[in-house]
């Protein structure tokens, strides 16, 4: 599996789109900070951007690559290398590079901009942290949706629907719940639901670190309380971690069935 | 020995002097007298002033209550204070005890105070044509139910409060049924609850001023015919917390004013005919929340920089003007380059309406679906009020 993840890996570090996505964080870093120099504020722009983009190129990605290295794949298969080692290890290489590509890309503008210097820099581990987690979630679950369609257009369009679907549909069916049983108490309602869509927890997790969460007003507080506790954060990450770990274990078994 | 009654004589106060008590001099001493208080350390509480003095102490000297209760009570006319160091007044559960409480007079003069660990500060009770000037006031209150104000006026009438620096009270300045005030130059940091807040005060002018970090800002409530002129509010954050908060006012006009960091700039409710002019909202939560029953109102000429929210409204009617404001998220054009976008802006988002409908939504903050659908409302308003716009935004940023 080590040998298939360093291959996945080198073949993905040395492709021109890690470095495309590498040097988009680079600027994207450089332009935030030298826009407005205060690296909290920047934290809270890149949070925007993070939240929305890391699970779209994670998704794509993630299908692109495993119909891509399809042939590569069956020529593995025909050697006597584990089934489920072949998958992880590309699992493990595409996250792995486009984690890494995150973190240089990011990492590296606000290093020069002082962000040893300010109190920022909780936040911004927070923001990577969450940023990889996401990574290995959305490359995960397109790992899963690539194996179980064998059409490349299905398995594109599933991706997409995915990912549309946590960003975006999953927000509007919350907001909608909300208003319709704005009659009941709904605290314990928006904690869980927030909790359950990995891409809300990530932006909740980090808007609760920054000044803005006093504009969540008696919510906030009650997020406040949850996940401003050890525990929270505990349950936060062991949620992160359940989404990270069950697209693997679906991706092994899958693997380990399916009929090439 | 006969003219000692009518010429005003100089009493000198010190430890080690003939008069060594304040209290004593002040009891030997004739109307329009000075005493000169000498540097030094002065054990006293509750001494009263009954007659018109003026009281200056010389370096600072220092009128320790020891905790015991209130330290200066002035009840006669034309009292000056001047240059003391007062510390430990006495907190009381029952009693507003206050480092300096001036009683019914009138053209008293307190200025040059430094006045410490406090309970009350001064407080002027049914007092007039007063002056309190350059005050520092320094409290270290942590509960609200055990600290008090730092300048209070209640039922007083033509007073000047300037240049005073309060910081640490309960509330900085309070002002119930006080009219004719004027508020200038003064500075009022990191108060309990308000910086500055007015109840039933009517025609007050406050200018000049800065209120910061107060845990709740600044309240204005039940008033009419208030002028706020050229104040900064900053950094009044917190899940309650407003740069200022206006309740039941009537008919004030509010310009000039810089409204910088407070989680809500202004909060109105039940607020008629107000005019604000020249006003900058900078990077607040929210710039203006309108809570209710506000009418008449004109918004001209003020500038909303990065604010999570412009405005935001909980009703479908509008009766308020929006004209020539700048605001930094219009994205509109001006083909012929008056300075004045062509397109109308929409300073009301679609969220907003939707948090102030069902609060819980809040959670929703900063999510691309809530970007979606706000900039689905802006190109077609639905829910928002149809009037609601500013039909002439400025292109530039006013100066």
């Amino acid at each position: 599996m080590l040998k298939i993840l360093k291959y996945s890996f080198y073949d993905l570090i040395r492709s021109r789109w890690s470095y495309v996505y590498f040097l988009f964080y680079l600027t994207l870093g450089f332009v935030l900070l030298f826009l407005n120099n205060d690296v909290s504020k920047a934290v809270i722009t890149m949070m925007n951007v993070i939240i929305v983009l890391i699970p779209l190129i994670g998704t794509i990605f993630g299908v692109m690559y495993y119909y891509n290295s399809r042939e590569f794949t069956e020529l593995l298969l025909a050697q006597p290398v584990k089934r489920s080692s072949i998958f992880l290890g590309q699992f493990f290489g595409v996250a792995g590079s486009l984690t890494l590509s995150l973190i240089l890309g990011l990492g590296i503008p606000f290093l020069l901009y002082g962000l040893m210097r300010s109190n920022a820099i909780f936040d911004f581990s927070l923001l990577l942290v969450t940023g990889a987690f996401l990574t290995f979630i959305f490359v995960g679950l397109s790992f899963l949706i690539a194996i179980s369609n064998e059409n490349k257009i299905k398995g594109f369009g599933y991706a997409v629907l995915l990912w549309l679907f946590l960003a975006v549909i999953y927000d509007g069916l919350f907001l909608m719940s909300l208003i319709v049983f704005e009659e009941y108490p709904l605290d314990t309602f928006s904690l869980i639901a927030t909790a359950l869509n990995p891409i809300d927890l990530s932006r909740i997790l980090i808007l609760l670190k920054l000044d803005i969460s006093a504009l969540l007003g008696y919510t906030g507080a009650i997020f406040k309380k949850f996940f401003g506790t050890q525990l929270g954060f505990v349950v936060s990450m062991a949620i992160l971690l359940f989404w990270t770990i069950w697209p693997v274990l679906g991706l092994r078994y899958k693997a380990n069935r399916k009929d090439f | 020995m006969v003219c000692q009654g009518t010429w005003a004589k100089t009493w000198t106060i010190c430890p080690t002097c003939e008069h060594s008590s304040i209290k004593q001099t002040i009891q030997e001493a004739n109307a329009h007298d000075t005493l000169l208080i000498q540097k030094g350390t002065y054990r006293e509480f509750e001494i009263l002033v009954d007659k018109p003095l003026v009281i200056k102490g010389i370096n600072y000297p220092i009128v320790d209550g020891e905790k015991k209760g209130e330290i200066f009570r002035i009840t006669s006319d034309s009292v000056t204070l001047d240059g003391l160091f007062i510390i430990n007044v006495g907190v009381s559960y029952t009693k507003d005890n206050a480092a300096i409480r001036v009683v019914q007079s009138k053209n008293f003069s307190i200025q040059n105070m430094v006045l410490e660990q406090l309970f009350f500060g001064i407080y002027l009770e049914k007092s007039s044509h007063g002056k309190v000037y350059h005050n520092r006031i320094i409290g270290d209150a942590v509960d609200e139910y055990n600290s008090g104000n730092g300048i209070q006026l209640w039922y007083s009438s033509d007073v000047e409060v300037r240049k005073n620096h309060v910081q640490g009270t309960r509330d900085g300045i309070y002002l119930e049924f006080s009219d004719r005030i004027t508020i200038t130059d003064n500075v009022s940091m990191d108060n309990l609850r308000y910086g500055l807040h007015f109840m039933f005060s009517n025609n007050d002018i406050y200018t000049n001023n800065t209120f910061e970090n107060n845990g709740a800002g600044v309240a204005v409530m039940f008033s009419k015919f208030i002028t706020m002129k050229n104040n900064t509010f900053r950094k009044n954050w917190g899940t309650a917390a407003y740069g200022m908060l206006l309740k039941e006012i009537n008919d004030a006009e509010i310009s000039d004013n810089t409204f910088e960091e407070n989680t809500i700039g202004i909060n109105i409710e039940g607020s008629n005919r107000i005019k604000y002019i020249n006003n900058d909202f900078v990077g607040n939560g929210w710039a203006i929340r309108v809570v209710g029953a506000c009418y008449t109102n004109s918004f001209k000429g003020n500038n909303f920089l990065y604010n999570s929210f412009d405005i935001s409204y909980n009703s479908k009617l509008n009766d308020n003007v929006f004209e020539g404001n700048f605001w930094s998220s219009y994205t509109g054009y001006d083909l012929d380059k008056d300075g004045v976008g062509d397109v109308p802006y929409r300073p009301v988002k679609l969220f907003s309406y939707v948090v102030n409908r069902t609060p819980e939504t809040i959670v929703l903050l900063r999510s691309l679906f809530m970007d979606i659908i706000d900039f689905s409302e802006r190109v077609s308003p639905v829910f928002t009020p149809d009037n609601l716009k500013d039909a002439q935004p400025l292109m530039k940023i006013r100066p």
